[in-house]
């Protein structure tokens, strides 16, 4: 029999219980960290000094054109000879974010594009200090609408969770590749594990798929 | 020439270019405290973007201004005269006021925030007095019951009397009226043109407006100026400019519109 649905059994929760949980755990922070870091990528983007909005795009560019497990491997293996250390799944987490947020950096600005030049100017008009423009008046007009683009990365980062696996921390392929090691049978943990991720992404592509709808509406 | 000290704005030698265009080619005038200046003239001849030099949306490139006897462009720093700071700027900019064309109400926050956003946020005013300030002229400009309205909610005469709300509880000594009614319905324009008759009438605020709305201009204007080319062609009280003008290419501005409108 090529299907044990005995052992598949066996192994589900292991799956779910370790490895969902690491998944989800890394993805959501890892996504918050993108998000922050994002946003303030494009801000410093925008920066009036030179020197702080070039060193921001330098920074975009370097990580965008490298692959993520380069940058996770450099985050895990050379920082710590720099005396900076951290648990892998911490050290993940970062890893992720910090390359997500190259990508939500670009959504940010596009958002923030898309703001009219008329809310800048009655801003101005209004005499509202800088700080309080951003925060009261444009990103609250830019954020809404690139919610969707922010979700579609998120999409993206929960299905390179897997790539952790590289520095020890154990996701859902992580789990059930060990389980499969244990027991010399792969077909059940893996296809657990794929049917996981299957249902992960497309649900929450449906969620992203009617934040679009929304946002359309309100537009 | 009136007197430096008491103009409300003055333009000194202003050259403004985009480019290669020269839109304003060394213009000088002065506007007194409580004066309501109509500019006029064909399009591209820089009337609007005399109004938004005044509001500090561009720069000249030649040329002072000032308002209330501060230039705008320039400060005083140890008896030396050193480019505007933010912070010079932002203080100068709180006596003016402007009311768009596209209104530009922020359309996140609700009829009543838009007016207390300006009063709380650059004068420092407590928020409640602030919203008293903001009900008060909601219904001045008579739409009380829109205050917890979004601005998508509105008409496009109701989004403009917020704007101009918006625009009056800065309580500012000049307001710029930039094509105010040139996007609404034509029904909704007599309306805006009232309230605004209205408010320049009752107020000290010195009016800079730029209109085609000729028999608002002549109703209401202390002054008329006619715009060609970057420099003023002709400057006279309504009645003269609107009858009697001086100059050839005013008659023919003034009757090309009139005959569109």
């Amino acid at each position: 029999m090529i299907w044990d649905w005995q052992y598949a059994w066996e192994v589900f929760p292991d799956i779910v219980v370790d490895g969902l949980r690491i998944t989800l755990l890394a993805t959501v922070l890892g996504s918050a960290l993108a998000y922050a870091l994002g946003l303030l990528l494009t801000l410093l983007r925008r920066s009036p000094i030179r020197l702080v909005s070039s060193t921001a795009w330098a920074f975009i560019e370097l990580v965008r054109s490298t692959p993520l497990l380069v940058q996770i491997f450099f985050f895990f293996f050379v920082l710590p000879d720099f005396g900076v250390r951290f648990d892998p799944l911490t050290t993940g987490v970062i890893a992720l974010g910090v390359h997500y947020a190259t990508y939500c950096a670009e959504v940010y600005r596009a958002g923030i594009e898309a703001v009219p030049v008329g809310q800048w100017e009655a801003a101005v008009a209004l005499n509202l200090p800088r700080l309080r423009t951003w925060t009261a008046v444009i990103l609250p007009q830019a954020v809404p609408r690139v919610l969707p683009a922010l979700g579609n990365y998120t999409i993206s980062m929960l299905k390179e969770t897997p790539l952790l696996l590289m520095i020890g921390v154990l996701d859902i392929v992580g789990v059930a590749n060990q389980l499969g090691s244990r027991a010399f049978r792969y077909v059940e943990p893996i296809t657990i594990a794929g049917v996981l991720f299957l249902v992960l992404s497309y649900s929450a592509s449906l969620l992203v798929r009617g934040m679009e709808r929304r946002v359309r509406y309100s537009h | 020439m009136s007197d430096t000290a008491t103009d409300m704005i003055r333009f000194e030698h202003v050259v403004k270019r985009f480019g290669d265009n020269v839109v304003l080619d060394g213009l000088d005038f002065a506007v007194q405290p409580g004066e309501f200046v109509t500019l006029i003239g064909p399009s591209g001849s820089g009337k609007t973007t005399i109004l938004r030099l005044l509001m500090t949306l561009e720069q000249v490139s030649e040329g002072r201004i000032y308002v209330g006897g501060d230039c705008l462009s320039h400060m005083t720093r140890r008896g030396r005269e050193v480019p505007a700071d933010e912070k010079y700027q932002r203080r100068i900019r709180k006596r003016i006021g402007m009311v768009f064309q596209q209104f530009n109400l922020f359309p996140n926050m609700r009829v009543r925030q838009n007016i207390t956003e300006g009063p709380i946020h650059s004068l420092g005013l407590p928020r409640a007095e602030a919203e008293e300030r903001a009900d008060k002229l909601l219904d001045m400009v008579g739409i009380a019951d829109k205050a917890d309205a979004h601005p998508a909610q509105l008409s496009g005469g109701q989004q403009q009397r917020v704007a101009i709300a918006r625009a009056l509880a800065m309580q500012p000594d000049v307001l710029l009226l930039d094509e105010v009614t040139s996007a609404l319905d034509p029904e909704l324009v007599t309306g805006v043109l009232a309230l605004l008759k209205d408010i320049a009438t009752t107020t000290e605020i010195t009016f800079l407006c730029v209109t085609h709305e000729m028999n608002f201009a002549r109703d209401v204007s202390d002054r008329v100026m006619m715009f060609d080319g970057g420099r003023v062609l002709e400057d006279a009280a309504p009645e003269k400019l609107f009858s009697d003008p001086d100059h050839e290419r005013t008659r023919e501005f003034l009757r090309a519109v009139l005959e569109r409108g």
